[in-house]
C-alpha cells in the first residue's frame, strides 16, 4: 500500500450558490469565528501548560459544526465526539463554562468533573462529547426515538469522524435508525485521518457517505470547508427528518489544522506540509468572508466586529475560568448515584 | 546490563518475541507507522513489515475477533488497546470468545493471545484514559491477567506472555513507562505467574502490583523511619493469583495491606483479603486492609491526586493495621 494523504480534490467543488442573506451569513460566520477563537485560545493555554488532560482541537473544521448546527434549534439534540468543542460552541455553549471546564473548575459545564471530552449542556440540547469513539452515535438514535415519542417536532444529530465509521457502533446505529425510520442526521466530519492513519489506510471507500446505502439511508457529500454548502446539505437532511422521512447521512470533507491531540501533538510527521497548506488555502472562514464581501452582502467591518467581540469574550471567559475554584476533594464521591 | 525505561523494555521484548517466533503478529490502532501513541511498538513495523505489525482500523471488537481467528489457526496475536477505557468495545470478544474457546473446544484450540493494555492513572488524563479494569478480566475464567511494574519484568514478561499458550491480559502501568532501571537481558527471568518479595520485613505484609509497587516500596521506606519493618510483595500475576509467598509472609507478620488504584469494592484486594483470611486466619493480628480508588468513575485530572492511593493513604492503612 502506498502512503496516501487526505484527498483534497473532492472538496474542490464549485462554491455553493444559495443566495444567503446577510443575517444567515453572519450567523454562520459568528459560529465559525467563535469556534476558531475558542480553540486557538485553548490550544495556546494547553501548550503553555495551563490546561490538564487531553485536548482534541477543532481548528480547520469550523464550517462543519457551524453549517450543521445552523439548521437546528435548541430543542434539537446532538451527540458529539472526542473533538467536541466546536459542536458545543456552535450549538450555543458559553465560553465561560467551557473554559472553566477545560481548567477543571467548579463553574465548568461538568463542575470541573468532566473535562474537554465530556462537556454537555442540556439546556441547548448538547447531550455530550465523548471519550469513546463511536459511543455518541447510538445515543443520538435513542434521542431521535425519544423525539418521535414526544412528538414535538424535534430531531437528533450526531457527529462522527471518518475513523469512527469503522467501529461497530456506527453500523449498529445507522441500521437501527434506518429500520426504525428515526429523525436523526448522521454528520460525518471526514478530516482524512483517524489519529495518524490516513483514510486510504483505514477504509477502502473514498466516501463514508457510501456506507449509508448499506442501511437504505440517503446520503450526500459536501464541501466541509464551505459552511454554506454544509448548511444546505444538512438542511435537506434535517427537513427529511422533521418530515418523518427517516435518517440521512451527510459527509463533510474537511481538515484539522492542528495535530490529533493538542496543537503540535506527537511531533511525528504523517502529513505533508503541501497537504496542510492546500487545505489552509481554502480556509472556511476566509472563504466565507471573501465570498460575502465579493457579493457585497456583508460589509467587511461587520466581520471585523465579530472577531473583536469574540476575542473579548474569550479574554473574559479565561479570566473567569482562572478565578473559579477547583472542585472540593470532599465531593469526589458525589453524583455517582441519584441519592 | 543496560538501562532501560519500562516502555523501551517492552519494545525490546516485543522485538525479541517477533524474532524468536515468526507466528507472532502485532495488531492495533496506530501501532505501525506511528509506533503507538506511547511508542511501545516504535520501529517494529519498519523491521518486520506491515503484515506482522498491523495498523488496524478503529475497531476494537474487530481487532480481538480477528485475533481469535488467527489464534485458532496457529498464530500468536498481540493486540494493543490504546488506553484502558477503549477495551470495552472488545469486551464482548474477550469474555465470550477469547476466554472460553479453549474449554469450549475441549482443549483442542488454545488461545495464545496477548492483550496489551496501558492502565491506571497519574498522567493527568480523565475517564477512559486512566482506568484500572483488571478485576473485570480476573473475574473471567479462561483469561490470565498479569501486571508488570519494572523494566526487567516488562522485557521478560511480554516475551513470556507471548510464549504462553493461554490468553493473557497484559497490564502496563502507563505512568511508569518513562521510569528507568538496569536490565540484564541475559538473565534467567522469574516465571511469569509468580509473585515476588521485593523487600523483607517483619511487622506487616504490603501487597501491590503495577503502578502501585513503587508507591508500596516508598511507603516501606517511610515506615522504616518510624521503626516499622514492612515486607513488600509485587503480586505480578492477578489471575491466577500466586499467594504462597504472601501466606508465608503473613504467618510471620500477622498483618496485611493490599493496595491498588482500581476501586476498592470487588477489586483484587477483596479476593486477596478473602484468601489470606481463609488461609492465615489464626496468624492474623488485624483484618486484611484494602487501599484503593474510590467507588466512582475515574475523576478529572485536578482530583486524581485525591483519588489515587498515595504514600499517605498507604501509611495510614499501615497505622490502622498496627493499631489493631
Ligand atoms: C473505542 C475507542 N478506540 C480508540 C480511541 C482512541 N482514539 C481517539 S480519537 C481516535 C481517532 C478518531 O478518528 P476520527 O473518528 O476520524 O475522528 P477525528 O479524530 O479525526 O476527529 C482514536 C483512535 C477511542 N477514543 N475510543
Ligand atoms: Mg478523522
Amino acid at each position: 500500500m502506498e502512503p496516501v494523504g487526505a484527498v483534497a480534490t473532492r472538496t474542490d467543488r464549485a462554491p455553493s450558490v444559495e443566495g444567503l442573506d446577510a443575517a444567515s451569513l453572519l450567523d454562520l460566520h459568528r459560529r465559525m469565528v467563535r469556534i476558531r477563537v475558542f480553540e486557538t485560545e485553548a490550544g495556546r493555554l494547553m501548550e503553555s501548560g495551563d490546561l490538564p488532560g487531553f485536548l482534541h482541537l477543532y481548528v480547520g473544521q469550523e464550517a462543519v459544526a457551524a453549517g450543521a448546527l445552523a439548521t437546528l434549534t435548541d430543542a434539537d439534540q446532538i451527540t458529539s465526539t472526542h473533538r467536541g468543542h466546536g459542536h458545543a460552541v456552535a450549538k450555543g455553549a458559553g465560553f465561560r463554562k467551557m473554559f472553566a471546564e477545560l481548567f477543571g473548575r467548579v463553574d465548568g459545564y461538568c463542575h470541573g468533573r468532566g473535562g474537554s471530552m465530556h462537556i454537555n449542556d442540556l439546556s441547548i440540547g448538547m447531550l455530550g462529547a465523548n471519550g469513546i469513539v463511536g459511543a455518541g452515535l447510538p445515543i443520538a438514535v435513542g434521542a431521535a426515538f425519544a423525539a418521535r415519542y414526544r412528538g414535538d417536532g424535534s430531531i437528533a444529530m450526531t457527529f462522527f469522524g471518518d475513523g469512527a465509521s469503522n467501529i461497530g457502533a456506527f453500523h449498529e446505529a445507522a441500521n437501527m435508525a434506518a429500520v426504525l425510520q428515526l429523525p436523526v442526521v448522521f454528520v460525518c466530519e471526514n478530516n482524512g485521518y483517524a489519529e495518524f492513519t490516513a483514510q486510504a489506510r483505514h477504509m477502502r471507500l473514498d466516501d463514508v457517505a457510501d456506507r449509508a446505502a448499506a442501511y437504505g439511508m440517503p446520503s450526500e457529500v459536501c464541501d466541509g470547508m464551505d459552511a454554506v454548502a454544509v448548511r444546505q446539505a444538512c438542511r435537506r437532511a434535517v427537513d427529511r427528518a422533521r418530515a418523518g422521512e427517516g435518517p440521512s447521512l451527510v459527509e463533510a470533507k474537511t481538515y484539522r489544522y492542528y495535530d490529533h491531540q493538542g496543537v503540535k501533538g506527537l511531533r511525528k510527521p504523517y502529513r505533508t506540509q503541501e497537504e496542510i497548506d492546500a487545505w489552509k488555502a481554502r480556509d472556511a472562514i476566509e472563504l466565507l468572508e471573501a465570498r460575502a464581501a465579493a457579493d457585497g452582502v456583508v460589509d467587511a467591518a461587520e466581520f471585523a466586529r465579530v472577531w473583536e467581540e469574540t476575542r473579548a469574550d474569550a479574554v473574559d471567559a479565561i479570566a473567569f475560568a482562572r478565578a473559579s475554584p477547583l472542585p472540593d476533594p470532599a465531593t469526589l464521591t458525589r453524583d455517582v448515584y441519584t441519592d | 546490563m543496560t538501562t532501560l525505561t519500562l516502555g523501551k523494555a517492552l519494545n525490546m521484548g516485543l522485538r525479541k518475541a517477533m524474532e524468536d517466533d515468526p507466528k507472532v503478529v502485532l495488531m492495533g490502532e496506530d501501532i505501525g507507522k506511528l509506533g503507538g501513541v506511547f511508542r511501545i511498538t516504535d520501529g517494529l513495523q519498519k523491521d518486520f513489515g506491515e503484515d506482522r505489525v498491523v495498523d488496524t482500523p478503529l475497531a476494537e471488537a474487530g481487532i480481538l475477533g480477528t485475533a481469535v481467528g488467527l489464534a485458532m489457526r496457529g498464530y500468536r496475536p498481540v493486540c494493543e488497546i490504546q488506553f484502558d477505557g477503549f477495551v470495552f468495545p472488545a469486551y464482548n470478544q474477550i469474555v465470550t470468545q477469547v476466554a472460553k474457546i479453549h474449554a469450549r473446544s475441549r482443549g483442542r484450540l488454545p488461545m495464545p493471545i496477548v492483550i496489551r493494555i496501558p492502565f491506571g492513572g497519574g498522567i493527568g488524563a480523565v475517564e477512559h484514559h486512566s482506568e484500572s479494569p483488571e478485576a473485570y478480566f480476573a473475574h473471567t475464567a479462561g483469561l490470565k491477567v498479569v501486571a508488570v511494574a519494572t523494566p526487567a519484568d516488562a522485557y521478560f514478561g511480554i516475551q513470556q506472555a507471548i510464549a504462553s499458550p493461554d490468553p493473557i491480559v497484559f497490564l502496563e502501568p502507563k505512568r511508569r513507562y518513562w521510569e528507568k532501571a538496569d536490565v540484564d537481558t541475559d538473565a534467567t527471568p522469574d516465571p511469569l505467574f509468580r509473585s515476588r518479595v521485593l523487600r523483607a520485613g517483619d511487622d506487616l505484609t504490603l501487597l501491590a502490583y503495577g503502578p502501585m509497587v513503587k508507591t508500596a516500596l516508598q511507603a516501606a521506606t517511610a515506615a522504616e523511619d518510624e521503626g516499622r519493618s514492612i515486607e513488600v510483595v509485587d503480586l505480578r500475576t492477578l489471575s491466577p493469583l500466586d499467594l504462597d509467598a504472601v501466606y508465608e509472609s503473613v504467618r510471620r507478620t500477622g498483618r496485611c495491606v493490599v493496595v491498588h488504584e482500581a476501586p476498592t469494592t470487588l477489586g483484587l484486594g477483596a479476593e486477596i483479603a478473602a484468601r489470606v483470611t481463609e488461609t492465615c486466619f489464626h496468624s492474623l493480628e488485624a483484618p486484611v486492609l484494602r487501599v484503593g480508588g474510590y467507588d466512582t468513575p475515574y475523576p478529572p485530572s485536578k482530583l486524581e491526586e485525591d483519588y489515587l492511593p498515595d504514600l499517605d493513604r498507604v501509611l495510614d492503612a499501615v497505622d490502622r493495621s498496627m493499631g489493631f
